[in-house]
């Protein structure tokens, strides 16, 4: 009989590397999905163009492939990451292409009404986005984003491929060792679901926070 | 007698192949009210538009207050204006529209702080001061916490209105601002404008189907259609006596539609 203890222990440490790096690749997501995002409804041709190229290529080609490119050919150009960062930095950059365009549908479906009342009231296009446009696009955007999310805490999986040891990897570990695969791969299934319930749960305590007062009752 | 504090010179303005606006001059005297009438699609509403600079021109010069609106000075002749001097013309003017657009995700105050807190540098406490006065003003010092959602039509539109008054413009646009609003509403917004045109000396540019309320209202009534002044005069000429056909048959129609005269 296998002391089951140990292996588990393994997989939560497992666990926690992945918790890890959904926080981090979702932070750095966010940033880049709003930065292209709005990089897309730029009025400047050059912006829209690079932010277009970086949408395009990172959405157009596979993570795993990028997960590589960050960690195998990154230190050919003089930048060594350690698996974790070259880890969050695929996973941030994939994610947050997919985020721009979330982005960028919110802010466009913000109707032209919005805008031109900030022209009457004379507020400059940063003013404009920051206190009228994005508080009310924000709502619209939080269902995506928290699908994103979940997608990206589903291709943490990935990142055992560069050594770094996630739950995907120890329970490969665990499984090699044991021999047992019903264990280690219910028990991380088990856990998956749960991680990706907690990001169901913070993102509809978000979406009540932000839509406060929109459908005109103030709390 | 004064200079006009608009001046608007052969504007075109078109869209492809269609022209909403036809070589349109006119000229607004500082102080004076002018409603704008005339079937839909005249044009009337586009030039308020462009006044706001919410539209650009395909031909033309304007004037506000002795400076040109969509061009600047530059080595003895006129150049394309940029955003800042846009920015600096739309502080003479104001804006009312057909379907309000207060920030939904705002308080009644908050919507009429806003701008003056963030274009004028107004502190936040003498903006909340000004924005109470004016919301009294128009009757809703007692909704100042209230979210826009929770109004009814007439009262988002003097709310509104207060929005565009914080700034303290010197023109004042009001484009259709009663239309989407149920018929019993409709008087308490033309209450404001009443009174805003007897104790200010505000210019007011008003586009209206309200017939009545722009014989009352205004010093000067311009008739558009198909992107030209057609007629022009004071309120009792166009509307009892009016001499181009195209106003009579206009007329004769919002008459027949139920429209007070």
């Amino acid at each position: 009989m296998t002391d089951w203890s140990g292996y588990i222990g393994l997989i939560l440490q497992g666990a926690l590397v992945t918790v890890q790096l959904t926080l981090m690749g979702s932070a750095l997501a966010v940033v880049v999905a709003f930065a292209a995002g709005l990089g897309r409804v730029s009025r400047y041709m050059a912006v829209r163009a690079a932010a277009t190229a970086y949408i395009e290529f990172f959405r157009g080609t596979s993570i795993f492939v990028q997960l590589f490119w960050v960690y195998f050919v990154l230190p050919f150009a003089g930048l060594t990451l350690s698996p974790l960062q070259a880890g969050v930095l695929a996973l941030g950059l994939n994610v947050g292409a997919y985020g721009a365009e979330v982005v960028r549908g919110a802010v466009r479906a913000i109707g032209r009404e919005q805008r031109e009342a900030c022209i009457a009231l004379n507020l400059t296009r940063a003013q404009a986005m920051r206190h009228v446009i994005l508080p009310q696009a924000l709502p619209l955007m939080l269902p995506t984003f928290g699908n994103n999310a979940i997608e990206l805490l589903k291709a943490t999986a990935i990142v055992s491929l560069i050594s770094l040891s996630d739950m995907t990897f120890q329970a490969q570990v665990v499984r090699a060792q044991t021999g047992s695969t019903l264990i280690p791969f219910a028990t991380i299934l088990v856990l998956y679901f749960l991680m990706a319930l907690a990001i169901s749960g913070a993102m509809r305590w978000l979406e009540r926070r932000v839509t406060r007062g929109l459908d005109g009752v103030r709390t | 007698m004064a200079a006009p504090i608009i001046r608007v010179d052969n504007i075109t303005k078109r869209y492809g192949m269609l022209t909403v606006l036809d070589g349109l001059s006119m000229e607004v005297m500082p102080g004076e009210k002018l409603a704008l009438i005339g079937p839909s699609g005249s044009g009337k509403t586009t030039i308020l538009r462009i006044l706001m600079t919410l539209e650009t021109i395909s031909g033309g010069h304007i004037e506000v207050d002795g400076q040109q609106l969509y061009h600047m000075p530059r080595n003895g002749g006129l150049i394309d204006a940029d955003e800042r001097h846009l920015q600096k013309m739309r502080e003479k003017i104001g804006m009312v529209f057909q379907h309000f657009n207060l920030f939904p995700h705002k308080c009644v105050l908050d919507n009429v702080t806003l701008a003056p807190m963030l274009t004028q540098g107004v502190a936040k406490a003498a903006a909340q001061k000004r924005a109470m006065e004016l919301l009294d003003m128009v009757g809703l010092a007692d909704k100042a916490g209230n979210m826009p959602a929770q109004l009814s039509g007439g009262q988002k539109q003097r709310v509104a209105i207060a929005r565009a008054l914080a700034l303290s413009p010197r023109i004042m646009l009001f484009d259709e601002v009663t239309s989407a609003l149920d018929p019993e509403l409709v008087e308490e917004v033309l209450n404001v404008m009443r009174k805003l045109a007897a104790e200010t000396d505000m210019t007011m540019l008003l586009v209206t189907h309200e017939m009545g309320f722009a014989h009352d209202f205004a010093d000067r009534v311009l008739f558009f259609d198909r992107g030209k002044i057609v007629e022009e005069g004071r309120p009792d000429e166009i509307f009892s006596h009016p001499k181009q056909e195209r106003t009579q048959t206009f007329l004769r129609k919002i008459i027949a539609a139920g429209h007070r005269v």
